[in-house]
């Protein structure tokens, strides 16, 4: 059963092959067997799982249908999940148990999901590797000594081992999109104000976005259609109406005009993904793709443009963590300065720490004009570099990392390094486009990702061009060694 | 050396919404602590502010009565500073592009004068929670309940040039503020707050000196004490050879004296930035056109007009006009009764201090306008003499019914009939034939005080029910023989 | 725009993290690193470019003045490190 995607589990629980709490109950069993190995999981909701699905069946057995009625899923433990601990993967927040649902949750569960638990996360989603959690880092299925990519890299984890078939995740620089290529699963992050923000814990707040993580587009679709939608909690959410995503993957790729940017072929890329993400070209190109050269000319600022506006927004959402509400509290703390710093000091990890500071400085008096402000002209640039690119392409392809999933530890010397690995996902997170990320093959048993961009709130577009490229490839199918 | 003194005031107005400026909380004053604090007030993980629309035309009337340019692109942008009463460690507030301009306020002076102050801007802004100091040993308490109450900030031009002018200027703020019905202007409760930037300068001196900011003065009698101790303490230190260093000061009503804060951080760095949980706030030119005509006859406007439409002075104008309520209230016993002048009067002197008495304000006078108005009439058809007319004003205070009702059932008519007044006068006169004689026989200025002897016996003889005016009269040509 | 020790003092006074000494030298290695990396916008030219701050340019919305809130106050205080009749506590602090 843990081989099936939501699709078909969605088909199976309708001419009752197998009920939702059978189901479920096989993959908490396999949760609790094979995660020891991936540390993917912060918290594994056994008791609220089979009460979810329990419920689902009921709903089943009294007529309704639906797609996710019943369909087991997780959570990236940056969704507040009532009653139940949402840590962001840091100690300041291990003994928070929230006070209520984030709206994605709600939504979910409203739709019949079944929370198998919170996946482990890079604490406050800051970073690629998942190496920076409190609760130590997760192992990539397809190689137990490799990162799976971060900061989603939990639920990448879940996914990829096949302990569940879907998960949430969160996309502020490639969050989604990253894992997604490192464990050879499709991840999408939606355009900028199409999923609901309540609830979900804020790293850099005009650049956060919730997606589906799965193994398929088609899986994609179904889990983004429960989560997207105009909420009213939210000033940033967009009041677009939802396509039927779902409907709309079997439109033909016939004409279909693709742009590859010539800055992501440049150096830094390694070639042997760069051979990978021609050939996924060509496959587009017998489904009927036209492919164009274009150019990004202000996509290789991203880089310093992003590690300004993300640690400096950062820096102001993560003041609330002050030991007074809520969250982790120094011992015996001797006055209020104390209260702050001790609390702080020890319930925040270091990357978490460096990116406050550099948040702090890039606002403080003096250099908000270099860095800030300097920061948000060139995410102006690079948003009317892809408008400009989208009058004449309906999607832009690229390689998703420019590298293969490095090894855990590897990068920990220097900050920076990491950085540079999100050089192709963060342009999408400043221009707020909706971008996916889907397998497109092995390097030495490692996976590597292809990126596809899109204009505002075509989403659909993006999985239905995956959708297509899934039909006559079978990257996605394949399941690493021992899940 | 001539010192000159440079005030500049920023007054803080509770915004009378039902809810909070991001929140669905209600805005009640006193409740329990913390059970008006909702999430998004208590800066949980993961909420996110959304904006109420009453806030926003509350700013915008204040915007179009002073005059000023409204910022039809305004944003929200974060203030940045740790302290325990603000949750989310940054205040959402407005910075580079506020929701109200430039504009100005005109007050009046006790010379009669009046002065144009210059406003700067006004933002809106989220209240913080309130720190309980008392009550827990080595602790203390934080109550979030205020957390998120709209406030809308007023900044005013370093224009005002004493204490005297600085409170007019909080006392026109507070007049306008409620008459525009957008803020209740109680300083007792918080509802109105004023922080005032004062500084010194040698006369003539184009610079201005260091200021010092005191926080929190929280009425108007002690936003003229702490004014004028501070600028005694900046004109003491100079002299002396020491330097304003610029600081916030505290003032303390009990030793009449500023002193410097100690918790609030120096030269704190706000790293002010938009919001990037909310949008910015676009006001069309309909809204505003629409809110224009909306908006209720404005003090300034109102003195005027009780000047030339009613005929009174400029001090009886200010003072009528100086709150909506009793400006309407004059204005309905001015047109029941039908004499201003009288009205205003009535309304000044004996219901101000009837009301003084009770410790209310006019919204709960226990005579009401139709009363007293009623009442006016019946001074003005001789029914009742002035004198009387205050038995009656205390008698209806006391829930005895009308002017009508109290004058039948206390027989208060006034005697008008001069065959009566003759007759009591000539009994009186008679029961005191000396004083008649030396009345007689005395000088010009001697007689003045006689006479007063002779109305007041009078005025005892007819139970004071005899019409002074007529009593005067005839009083006169029987002493004169 | 190298940071020396005492800058990163600052900052993390400013952010309220206690940073231990012994931390201090690799931290301030760690933060010059990576704006050394964000240096490098400084050769962009931006002249006549406004700021983006949200990327799909709408405006804010407002919601209708009501009360849509009620009492939760034990719930939310199950959750906090010190109460005391309904109050957060937080060591005294001086006015």
């Amino acid at each position: 059963m843990h081989q099936l995607t939501l699709a078909e589990i969605a088909r199976g629980l309708a001419d009752k092959s197998f009920s939702s709490e059978e189901l479920t109950r096989a993959l908490l069993a396999r949760i609790h067997q094979l995660d020891p190995q991936l540390n993917s999981f912060i918290s594994v909701t056994d008791d609220l799982a089979i009460s979810q699905a329990q419920a689902a069946d009921a709903r089943r057995a009294a007529g309704e249908s639906g797609a996710l009625l019943g369909a087991p899923i997780a959570h990236k433990d940056l969704f507040c999940t009532q009653g139940i601990r949402t840590s962001c993967g840091s100690k300041m927040l291990d003994s928070f148990t929230a006070p209520y649902d984030a709206t994605v949750v709600a939504k979910l569960a409203a739709a019949g999901t079944v929370t198998l638990g919170k996946t482990n996360m890079d604490e406050f989603a800051m970073g690629s590797a998942n190496e920076s959690s409190h609760y130590g880092a997760v192992k990539n299925p397809w190689s137990l000594e490799h990162v799976p990519g971060g900061s989603s890299g939990g639920s990448a984890a879940a996914v990829a081992a096949r302990l569940l078939p879907a998960a949430t995740g969160t996309d502020t620089g490639g969050s989604i999109r990253q894992p997604a290529a490192l464990t050879s699963l499709t991840g999408l992050k939606p355009t900028y104000g199409r999923v609901s923000r309540w609830g979900m814990i804020a790293y850099a707040s005009s650049l956060d976005q919730g997606g589906p993580m799965a193994r398929t587009a088609e899986d994609c679709a179904l889990l983004l259609q429960g989560m997207a939608g105009f909420d009213p909690k939210d000033s940033t959410s967009i009041d677009e109406p939802v396509p039927d995503y779902s409907a709309s993957l079997n439109t033909s790729l016939q004409g279909l005009r693709i742009g590859l940017p010539r800055e992501y072929f440049g150096a830094g890329l390694d070639p042997r993904i760069a051979d990978l993400i021609q050939a996924s070209v060509k496959e587009l190109e017998k489904l009927g793709a036209v492919i164009k050269e274009i150019s990004l000319p202000n996509v290789q600022h991203a880089i310093p443009a992003y590690y300004v506006i993300a640690p400096a927004e950062a820096s102001s959402n993560l003041s609330r963590f002050d030991g007074v509400r809520f969250g982790y509290r120094c011992e015996n703390p001797k006055d209020l300065t104390d209260l702050y710093k001790r609390s702080r000091g020890e319930g925040f990890g270091s990357e978490v720490q460096r990116r406050i500071m550099v948040g702090t400085y890039a606002l403080s008096a003096g250099y908000y004009d270099a860095y800030y402000l300097k920061a948000q002209k060139i995410r102006r640039l690079i948003k009317n570099d892809f408008m400009a690119a989208f009058e004449g392409v309906d999607v832009i392809l690229g390689p998703t990392t420019p590298n293969l999933a490095w090894k855990i530890g590897a990068k920990n010397a220097d900050p920076v390094a990491a950085y540079l690995e999100d050089v192709y996902t963060i342009t999408a997170n400043l221009a707020g486009l909706p971008g996916l990320s889907m397998p497109a093959g092995f390097v030495d048993g490692l996976p590597v990702g292809v990126q596809l961009l899109a204009p505002y709130f075509q989403e659909g577009r993006l999985l239905n061009v995956a959708h297509q490229y899934q039909q006559v490839t079978d990257w996605h199918t394949r399941a690493p060694n021992g899940f | 050396m001539q010192w000159e003194v440079v005030i500049g005031l920023e007054i803080h107005t509770q915004l009378a919404t039902q809810s909070k400026i991001f929140s669905g909380s209600a805005t009640t004053f006193g409740s329990e602590p913390n059970t008006q604090a909702s999430l998004i007030d208590l800066g949980m993980p993961g909420v996110l502010p959304v904006l109420n629309q009453e806030a926003v035309r509350m700013a915008c009337m204040f915007g179009l009565a002073i005059d000023a340019e409204i910022g039809q692109h305004n944003v929200f942008a974060r203030k940045n500073y740790f302290y325990p009463d603000l949750p989310k460690g940054y205040q959402i507030s407005q910075m580079e592009l506020p929701i109200v301009g430039k504009g100005h306020l005109d007050i009046a002076l006790d010379d009669g004068t009046v002065k144009r102050i210059g406003i700067t801007r006004a933002h809106l802004e989220e209240d913080a929670g309130k720190s309980l100091h008392e009550d827990f040993s080595g602790s203390t308490g934080i109550d979030l309940n205020r957390a998120g109450t709209p406030l809308l900030e007023i900044v005013s031009e370093p224009e005002m040039r004493s204490a005297k002018e600085a409170v007019a200027y909080v006392k026109a703020i507070h007049a306008l503020v409620r008459y525009l019905g957008i803020c209740d202007g109680n300083m007792a409760e918080g509802s109105l707050r004023c922080d005032c930037n004062v500084s010194i300068r040698p006369k003539g001196q184009a610079e201005f000196g260091t200021r010092c900011e005191i926080k929190n003065v929280n009425s108007f009698r002690f936003i003229e004490r702490a004014i004028n101790s501070e600028v005694q303490r900046q004109i003491d230190l100079i002299e002396d050879g020491g330097k304003v260093i610029q600081e916030t000061r505290l003032y303390d009503p009990n030793k009449d004296e500023t002193r410097s804060m100690r918790s609030k951080e120096e030269a704190n760095d706000y790293r002010y930035f938009p919001d990037p949980d909310l949008l910015p706030v676009v006001i069309e030119s309909a809204y505003l056109d629409d809110l224009r005509a909306t908006l209720p006859e404005l003090p300034p406007q109102k003195v005027e007009r009780f000047q030339s439409q009613y005929g009174l002075s400029a001090y009886d104008a200010n003072v009528l006009a100086s709150s909506r309520e009793q400006a309407e209230y004059f204005e309905k016993v001015a047109a029941i009764g039908g004499d201003a002048k009288l009205a205003a009067n009535w309304v000044m002197v004996e219901l101000g201090s009837l009301l003084n008495k009770l410790g209310v304000e006019i919204d709960q006078a226990p005579v009401t306008a139709e009363q007293l108005g009623g009442m006016l009439l019946r001074i003005r058809d001789n029914t009742i003499s002035g004198k009387i007319a205050k038995t009656v004003f205390e008698a209806m205070a006391n829930g005895e019914g009308d002017a009508d009702q109290i004058i039948e059932t206390r027989g208060l008519k006034q005697v008008t009939d001069s065959g009566a007044i003759e007759k009591v006068l000539d009994e009186m006169l008679a029961a005191n034939a000396e004083q008649v004689e030396q009345y007689r026989a005395a000088d010009e200025a001697k007689r003045g005080k006689m006479f007063g002897f002779f109305v007041g016996q009078a005025m005892k003889a007819s139970k004071g029910k005899a019409n002074p005016q007529q009593v005067n009269q005839l009083l006169k040509s029987k002493l004169e023989g | 725009m190298a940071l020396e020790r005492c800058d990163v003092e600052k900052i993390a006074h400013l952010a309220r993290l206690g940073l231990a000494e012994a931390d201090l030298p690799r931290t301030t290695d760690a933060l010059n690193s990576i704006l050394g990396l964000v240096d490098q916008m400084q050769a962009v030219d931006t002249t006549g470019i406004e700021p983006l701050a949200h990327p799909l340019e709408a405006s804010q919305r407002l919601r209708a003045d009501v009360v849509t809130e009620s009492n939760h106050r034990d719930s939310y205080q199950a959750i906090a490190p010190a109460t005391d009749s309904g109050l957060y506590l937080v060591p005294k602090v001086i006015e």
